[in-house]
Order: C-alpha cells, then structure tokens, then sequence
C-alpha cells in the first residue's frame, strides 16, 4: 500500500481497459485467463476496440463476452466462423474475431472454419488447443493426444480406436486463403510474449484488408487434466508441443500468393 | 508532490480479492518473492498471492504476463528507491 | 461505412397507368420482392426447388453492391445469416425442406437472442431426401418450432406468386418489429411457376432499435446472445419471449375468405392447395353445393378464433393439404369437436386436383347431410388420403 498522498508512481503493466474489472469464472491457473488478457491488451494497443464486435463460441469460453468489453454475437457451437462471415460481410469497417476451442473449431464446426478459410474471410480466428472439452467435465477432443486420458478415453487415446490428434492448423495453412496460420503456447512469460506477438500479426493481417487469420495457442486445462497448473505449464511445455510445435506456418503477407484475395 | 517521510515505494498492487491462487506468478518471479498467503483465504475462496519483500522486487513484469486474473499492477522503480 | 441500403433498388412505379404486369418465376418473384424491400445480405445453399432465388440473387446482390455467400451448407448459410442480422442488417435465407432441417439449430438460437430475419421454405417432399416435387409436409417443421425451446416463429403461407411478392415485404417488417425470424413457407409449385406479376413492391422503413451491433463507439457493449444460465434469468427471458408471441397473436393474424357468406360446407386450406381448392369451388357450386373457402395466410398465428367463427355456420370443414395431415390438428384445435371435420391429402410431391377436392366436399356434404344434422360422428375426422 502506498505510502504518498498522491499515487505518484509510473505504471508499466496495469490491467487492459479491455477487459472487464470482474472476476471470470475459469479455473485457477486457466489459460482463457491468459489469452483474454492478451486479447484485451492488443485491443487496447491498437484502439481496436470500439470497432471490434466479436464472435463468442461454446465451451468454457462461452462467456467470454462478460470478459472482454466489445461487442459480441453468441454463436451456436462450432458456428463461430460462419457467423463472423456473416458479421463480416455486412460490416467491412468492423474488427471481427472469433475465440473457439478446440472441440469448436476442430470437431463440430470443422467445415464452418475450413469454408471461411477457403473464402479467405477477414476475420481473426482465435484458436484456443488445450486437448479437452473443459466445460463438459473433460472428455477426450480432436486435439487431445495419443495416450491422454481423458472421462471419454480413460484407458487414454488409442489411435485405433480414437484416430489421431488433428493438425487443423497446418491443414488450414494449405488454403490460400489463410493470410496468416500460426501456434503459440502460454507455458511460459517468453512464449506468453511470442503468443502475443503472434497474435498482433493476426490482427494486422486483418487491419491491412488480406485473408483469414488464425493463432493456435496450446493452453491448459489444470482441472480435467488433473493437474496443478504449474504441472499442466509443464505438460504444454514439454509434451504438448511434441504433437503440436510452435511457430509460424504461412504468413502470406510477406510473401503473397498470386491470386491472393483483394482487401 | 507531498512526500511522506520513510516512504517504501511498493512495486505492485495486488488485486488480493480476485486473485485464484493458481501460483503461476510464484513459479515465475525470478527472485521467488511471490508466495500464497495461506493466513488468508479471499471472496472467491482462494489463498491470495503476496510480496514478500518489495525492495528486492525489480519490476520486471514476468508475474503479470502469467497471471491469468490481470491481478497485478507494476509500477517502475523511482531512481533512488 | 455499414453495408445497409436505405433506397429501393429501382423506383416503385409512380406512372399514371398500372405498371404492366411482368411474367415471373415464382422464385425470382420473392428474391426481387425481397431485394426491393431492402436486403441487405443473402445467404444460402442450392437446393430444388428454389435454386433460382440463389441464383437471381447471386446475379443482383453484387450488381447493387450488396451481399450475396453461398454458403458451404445451409447449416454454414443460417450462422451467417445470425451474424449478419445481428449487426442489424436485413438479411435473407432460403431453402427446401431438408436444408430447413438443418438450420433447426439456429432457429432456436435465433428465436433465442431475438434477432429478425426472414427465411423463404419452398417446401419439397419428404420425409429424408424425399423428391423434389411440391409440398406442404413442412407445416409442422415451421408452426410448431424447428428447433428446440419454448418460442413460436410467425409463419406466412401466400397462394400466388403476387401475394409471395407482398408476404416477403410484410415478412420483414413482422421480423424487425418483433426480432423474430419470419418464415414464409412456399411450395415447389409456387417458386417453379411463372405468373403475371405487377412488379409493385414496398420497402419497409427501417427503425434502428438500440439492440444492434455496431461496435461499441461512446456506448456500452451490447451482446447478442441466448444463453441466461440462470434459471431465474431465463424464466424472465421466456416470460419476455411469450409475451411477444402473444403480441404477434393479437396483430398479426391474416387470412382470407372466398365465397363464405352463404357456404355450409367450409375448405380450409393454404398455399397451392387453396388455388387447386378454388377451382373445385367453381365446380362444386356448379353441382348446388354451397362450398366457400377458408385461407389462412398466417399458420402462425393461426387464425383459430376467425377459423371457429365460419366453421359455426358450417356443417362440415374440408382440410385439404400436400401432406398426410398437419394443419388439420390445428383445425381440429381450433373448432373444439364443435363441426365435423374431413381430410383430403396428397403427398410425396404429388398435387391434389380440383376433381379430388370436389369428390372430397361431396362426400363430406353426403356424410353430414340435413337429415344427419345433430347427429355428427363422435370423431368428425374422416381421412380420405390416397
């Protein structure tokens, strides 16, 4: 508590503005609560919020418009990216993401997001990958990996039974349309700050009137993968990124295709 | 500007009643000044996280690049403090 | 910039004659009408038999700047539509039966964060994949809720492909004052045929309401959304819903009588089947028989209480329909066992004929003839169904 009259102290980090001043009700040591305040951070950073409505999908993130102060369309589940092109279409002027999990965008809304890829919408697709459909009680995804145990594969994935984990991301990047593919993880602050970086560029792909943008974050799920979330940072650090590594898969901006989609 | 006499400049303000106690900026604070507060337990039925020493903080953020409730305010150490 | 039109692509005719009347496909009849009334957006699928709307409008969105997806699948076609319609725009869908199955979903959700927009179901043959001929077995797909939860849907049924042209402005504006979607449930006879229509249409005002998302410029965020996990909230959010159908209920009725003043055997029917049931009026009364016509043009609302009113003076009601029998059921609710009631339907895409329905009344007329009266089958219903 300071001690001056007058708070006289020069701030460096604060929360966003972004975000609203609430307790969410994710998990302790979820990673939503990471990549919500990265996403209200850049929000912030590039004044993007008054323009911004966003598409908010099912699972633990469902509530993600009580969580970000902008304006927002719930979206059946795995639907987000039909709807944002819907948003999108009639709004050219608007900032238009959408925040998925992993059993949104990779299981039931599989074609919504290879067909808005495909058309190149002008969106932003936030991915968040944490292998386990959390808000249902833990039961196995398309990303989980070979050998998890999950309440759907206690016995843990075995591919022939359960095929393999889906690499939708380095699928998606084949589009042409796909401006800007990358994966990111929140394991540690270094990759926090690389996820964001990353997550900026998504945006900018979007600002400068080019394709589709996605980010996959590898995020945590302490309580399904029963973990601590030391444990579960350890588990994205270490394990996840063996299925699924980090990086850059196509960033057609710097190096764009012919034929590329007119902004 | 009214200084006070023997001020201590406090790095960081910690929003103690939204705070999970999840541990990741114990994990990550590189002089392990962090700590839950187990004497406490807040609102939301959690053990807060702590400055154990403030003079030995350096600001560097890393707590609240973790942090996935946005707990923390960091503040730049004055010169001389 | 918003992509929203305000004016009428081309002028309503303000000649001194009537405009001359233009010979239309039924489906591009309603996607013109709809363009007129001042679509923003369009979003659909190809399917029989109302590919031509997608394809009048893939020719004429881009032409006036505005928007036109063919969507993936009509399940991608309806999110796109929640999305563009929560912005606020007027926005577009149509399908064929089995493509109305699949945006279910998103009826519910629709009808659940309330937002307007109008769906055109040029109904098909089913049940599955079906045939491609007409039908009207969507009735209670479209009156009793596609989708799953507690909400009604306003539902618009027009006879002729000049009444579709009317019904699609009127379904906007019903949409918008209410945020509701607004289907009009038309048949494979009425998108196929081509008919002389006055090329008359109406662009209803538009009325920003203070719900739509436009980026939280200088306001609070708003949210579009049908999910009040708690049961306190969405009990209220029912109550709120309910309170609007009744709304709809009271205003929103429409139907229409032929030759009702002195007929005692009454037809109800809508759509095609009421345009096939006109010509075996003609003929019936030819034979003596004093059979009019009960049309409902809302069959939801359904127009139960005008319904029960004719049906009063009436010995017998023909249901006749392209299916196995749905509106009946609401004719049955609506006129309480009071008047006997008998079914004439065609299905699997086939269409009843004037010599059908006028057998139909005939033998409606022998069952409950005069010296009959007071002694009415217990269970009026006698299907005559092929």
């Amino acid at each position: 508590m300071s001690t001056l009259t007058s708070d006289t102290r020069r701030v460096i980090y604060q929360r966003p503005e972004a975000l609203v001043d609430t307790s969410t009700h994710y998990c302790p040591g979820c990673g939503h609560g990471i990549i919500h305040r990265l996403v209200a951070e850049l929000l912030d950073e590039m004044h993007l919020a008054p323009s911004t409505i966003g598409v908010a999908s099912v699972g633990c993130s469902v509530f993600a418009y009580d969580y970000l102060a902008v304006d927002f369309v719930e979206s059946p589940h795995g639907r987000a990216p039909a709807v944002a092109t819907g948003v999108r279409r009639v709004r050219p002027d608007a900032f238009v993401f959408t925040y998925q999990g992993d059993g949104d965008l990779a299981a039931i809304g599989t074609a919504e997001i290879v067909h808005a890829a495909a058309r190149g919408e002008r969106i932003s697709v936030i991915f968040v990958n944490n292998g386990i459909y959390g808000m249902t009680g833990g039961q196995m995804a398309p990303t989980t990996l070979l050998g998890q145990h999950t309440t759907s594969s206690p016995a843990g994935r075995d591919a022939g039974l359960a095929g393999y984990p889906i690499p939708i991301t380095e699928m998606l990047a084949l589009l042409p349309g796909v401006t800007y593919a990358a994966r990111g993880s929140i394991a540690d602050p270094p990759l926090i700050g690389r996820t964001k970086a990353m997550l900026r560029r998504a945006f900018q792909v979007q600002l400068a009137g080019a394709g589709l943008s996605i980010v996959e974050i590898l995020s945590t799920c302490p309580v399904g993968w029963g973990m601590t979330p030391t444990e579960a940072m350890a588990h994205v650090a270490h394990d996840v990124v063996e299925t699924y590594p980090l990086g850059v898969m196509v960033d057609r901006l710097k190096v764009p295709a012919t034929g590329a989609r007119e902004a | 500007m009214v200084i006070a006499v023997n001020q201590v400049f406090e790095p960081l303000d910690i929003d103690a009643a939204h705070c999970k106690g999840c541990g990741l900026c114990v994990d990550v604070c590189p002089h392990h000044l962090l700590e839950l507060d187990t004497s406490i337990v807040n609102e939301l039925g959690y053990h807060p996280t702590r400055l154990t020493d403030a003079a030995a903080c350096t600001s560097c953020v890393l707590c609240a690049r973790v942090c996935p409730d946005a707990v923390f305010t960091v503040f730049a150490r004055p010169k001389g403090t | 910039m918003v992509l929203m039109t305000t004016a009428t692509a081309e002028p309503a005719s303000q000649a001194d004659q009537a405009p001359r009347p233009v010979l239309m496909k039924g489906n591009e009849a309603m996607a013109e009408a709809a363009i007129q009334a001042g679509c923003d957006a369009y979003f659909g699928y190809p399917i029989t038999p109302q590919a031509e709307l997608l394809e009048w409008m893939a020719r004429r969105m881009p032409e006036l700047g505005r928007v036109f997806v063919q969507a993936e699948s009509e399940l991608g076609a309806i999110n796109m539509a929640l999305g563009a319609a929560a912005t606020g725009a007027r926005v577009l869908v149509s399908s064929s039966s089995p493509g109305m199955s699949l945006m279910a979903e998103a009826m519910s959700y629709m009808a659940g964060s309330e937002v307007p927009m109008v769906l055109i179901n040029v109904m098909r043959g089913g049940p599955g994949l079906g045939s491609i001929g007409p039908s009207q077995a969507d009735y209670f797909q479209a009156t009793k809720g596609h989708g799953h939860g507690d909400y009604r849907v306003p539902v618009l049924a027009p006879s002729s492909i000049s009444e579709a042209v009317a019904l699609t402005a009127d379904a906007f504006e019903v949409a918008e004052r209410y945020r509701t979607p607004v289907i009009i449930l038309a048949d494979g006879v009425m998108g196929q045929a081509m008919e002389p229509v006055v090329p008359v249409y109406r662009t209803p005002a538009r009325e920003p309401a203070g719900w739509e998302l436009t980026g939280a410029v200088e306001r609070d965020p708003r949210v579009v959304r049908s999910l009040h996990l708690r049961p306190e909230e969405l009990e209220a959010h029912n109550h709120h819903l309910q309170a609007k159908y009744a709304a709809i209920t009271e205003h929103e009725v429409r139907w229409a009588g032929e030759d009702l003043d002195d007929a005692d055997i009454v037809i109800v029917a809508y759509g095609t089947s009421a345009r096939v049931a006109r010509t075996a009026v003609e003929r019936a009364r030819e034979q003596g028989l004093r059979v009019g016509i009960f049309r409902p043009i809302s069959l939801w609302p359904f127009p139960s209480a005008e319904l029960a009113a004719v049906a009063l003076g009436a010995r017998a009601v023909v249901v006749v329909e392209m299916s196995a029998g749905q509106m009946v059921e609401d004719v049955r609710l609506a006129l309480g066992g009071r008047t006997p009631i008998f079914f004439h339907g065609r299905t699997g895409g086939m269409v009843p004929t004037p010599g059908e329905v006028v057998e139909a009344v005939v033998h409606a007329a022998a069952v409950t003839a005069p010296h009959l009266a007071g002694h009415p089958s217990p269970d009026g219903t006698k299907a005559v169904t092929r």
